[in-house]
């Protein structure tokens, strides 16, 4: 009999070939998917050159997404996503994205059932986190360990310890996933969770839907966190099915596994949050928010630019208007998210309500593009940091919060809640 | 392996975008990429360090995105090694397989001052601040990892390994 363990464990565990693992314990296992992106992945194709590598080790397995700054924003950019198309032609690769295909990698990648529930996954981006809400055991890298893991099929891990976070009683109005994730990472700090596993559980996550999941599991690495799983259930398997382009095995955490840290929280205590610059742990619950005017709000991201979160938007938006000298910047994560807002009459309701209305692209969540700040310049976003220069000039501030939030305070020019509208 | 530099000191939390901010990720080039090191956190930064110089630094240095440029930005600045009391996971793995070598030290982030001369060596884990005389700990460099480190890094080391087959 091994012993019991965490949902985590029990992924790794299957990928090494062993019985049983436990934290602190090095293994070498099996990834399920290799991810880079226009930023990462050219390092790595050099070092794919440099290692003397002529083959890929699966072209079913690695996933090349030309997200962050597409549609490429000057002469270097589209010299960087130039590479990743020659190299995703020489060698075949099925998951190559760019230009009318590519949306943002971590909303991509699920909607199109290539990372499933019980997979091993490595990006080159630090939200590849975002997988854990399927039950994947998924974790950001470098570009050489992506490369390393292009040429062999695998990688090695240090089996983290697991921090399980349990949210009990019920969601207060306009409380969302990012709510709970940013109240989570306002408590523990942006490094409460460094090193580690964090498993998001209770009766309110089992009640939650996938959207939001992925929200919470995206910002696992704003705790310092290694993963942030969700034990599959119902609502995994719903979203999974007819999606999956492969078989796939569910694993879910023994009810005497062994964790670190235990950590509950009653949601009737939480009401939606702000993170202030310049880190995502300096929440605020709204009601403590005094006046601060917005230039600009932008909504979309890994984190929040699913339908879910431009339906919440919409409901808000209809009829309305942003408010005067304020810029509202909408950008659907993926083509498909996008034709579905167009379909449902949000993109009409955006445009209505005076929005820019952008493509699929990490663009200003990174200081990129589509959307970047001037010195002195104040956003609210629903992304996912607000660390110093992120959205644009250093001077520049970012405020963080949910798609709800986001809609009012571009309604109101500054951070409110829709309970003011 | 002894480690000898002057002292930069940075706060707690110093994330990748102050490290390498992302308007600059349109490219890899080290030469270019040091031209920004730190620059959201010291704008000043790229002119006035030296090589050979070290950062001492708060906890969870690194904190942020997967960018290995920032180790890559760091090394290429002419930075020969870091001391924190902790830094974020992805940017541990990323120093050492850019033949960047860190060292966790929550006694020698407080004590070392900016401008002080400090001397480490990997193989005893010991950090000695120059300026002051007094020394500190840290985990020692494993045999394996400064070979890789002396090598330049993770791909570099493995190319060498190969050869000597």
């Amino acid at each position: 009999m091994s012993r019991p363990m965490t949902i985590a464990e029990k992924i790794l565990a299957a990928h090494a070939g062993l019985d049983s693992v436990e934290p602190g314990q090095l293994v070498d296992v099996r990834v399920d998917m290799a991810l880079g992106n226009d930023i990462t992945a050219p390092i790595s194709i050099e070092v794919f050159r440099k290692a003397g590598a002529k083959d890929v080790f699966d072209r079913e397995k690695i996933a090349l997404v030309a997200d962050h700054f597409t549609p490429n924003k000057d002469i270097k950019s589209a010299e960087q996503v130039r590479m990743l198309r020659e190299f995703a032609q020489e060698q075949a690769i099925v998951h190559f994205y760019e230009g009318g295909k590519v949306g943002v990698e971590h909303c991509l990648l699920p909607e199109k059932g290539i990372v499933l529930p019980g997979d091993v996954v490595i990006g080159a981006d630090s939200h590849t986190c975002t997988y854990g809400a399927l039950g994947a055991f998924a974790t950001g890298v470098g570009s050489t360990d992506l490369a390393a893991a292009m040429i062999t099929g695998r990688t090695w891990f240090k089996v983290p310890e697991s921090i399980k976070i349990v949210y009990n009683g019920q969601l207060q109005p306009w409380v969302s996933g990012k709510d709970l994730i940013l109240y989570t990472i306002g408590d523990i700090g942006v490094d409460g969770a460094l090193y580690m596993a964090m498993e998001f559980t209770g009766p309110v996550i089992e009640r939650l839907p996938m959207a939001d999941r992925f929200t919470m599991s995206n910002m696992a690495i704003e705790a310092g966190g290694k993963a942030g799983l969700v034990n599959p259930d119902a609502t995994t398997e719903e979203f999974v099915s007819g999606r999956a382009q492969r078989a796939y095995n569910v694993f879910t955490s023994d009810d005497d596994a062994q964790y670190a840290r235990v950590i509950e929280y009653d949601c009737a205590e939480i009401e939606p949050q702000i993170a202030f610059p310049h880190l995502p742990e300096n929440t605020v619950g709204i009601s403590e928010v005094a006046t601060v005017e917005l230039d600009q709000v932008v909504i979309g991201s890994c984190t929040n630019g699913r339908i879910e979160d431009l339906a919440i938007a919409a409901a808000i938006l209809e009829g309305r208007r942003v408010a005067e000298d304020l810029r509202l910047i909408v950008l659907p994560a993926t083509p498909t998210i996008w034709a579905e807002a167009l379909e449902k009459g949000f993109l009409k309701i955006f445009s209505d309500a005076g929005a820019v209305i952008g493509p699929p692209t990490c663009g200003p969540c990174l200081g990129g593009h589509m959307g970047v700040l001037a010195k002195g310049e104040r956003a609210l976003s629903t992304t996912n940091r607000n660390f110093v220069g992120r959205m644009g000039h250093p001077e520049s501030e970012l405020y963080l919060a949910s798609p709800a939030i986001a809609a009012a305070s571009a309604i109101l020019g500054r951070i409110g809640s829709p309970e003011e509208l | 392996m002894k480690i000898r530099g002057k002292v930069w000191k940075f706060g707690d939390n110093i994330d990748t975008d102050a490290i390498i901010p992302a308007r600059y990720l349109n490219t890899s080039d080290p030469k270019e990429l040091a031209r920004h090191c730190m620059e959201d956190a010291d704008a000043e930064f790229p002119q006035k360090v030296t090589p050979g110089d070290i950062i001492v630094a708060g906890k969870n240095f690194g904190c942020g995105s997967s960018r290995e440029h920032a180790p890559i930005a760091l090394k290429a600045a002419g930075i020969s090694c870091i001391i924190a009391p902790s830094f974020a996971r992805i940017f541990y793995r990323n120093a050492f397989n850019m033949g960047l070598p860190i060292f966790e030290s929550a006694e020698a982030a407080k004590e070392i001052e900016e401008g002080h001369e400090v001397e480490v060596d990997a193989d005893s884990g010991i950090i000695k601040d120059l300026t002051t005389g007094k020394e500190m700990r840290a985990q020692p460099i494993p045999p394996f990892m400064q070979e890789l480190i002396a090598d330049g890094g993770l791909i570099e080391h493995i190319l060498k390994k190969f050869q000597e087959k």
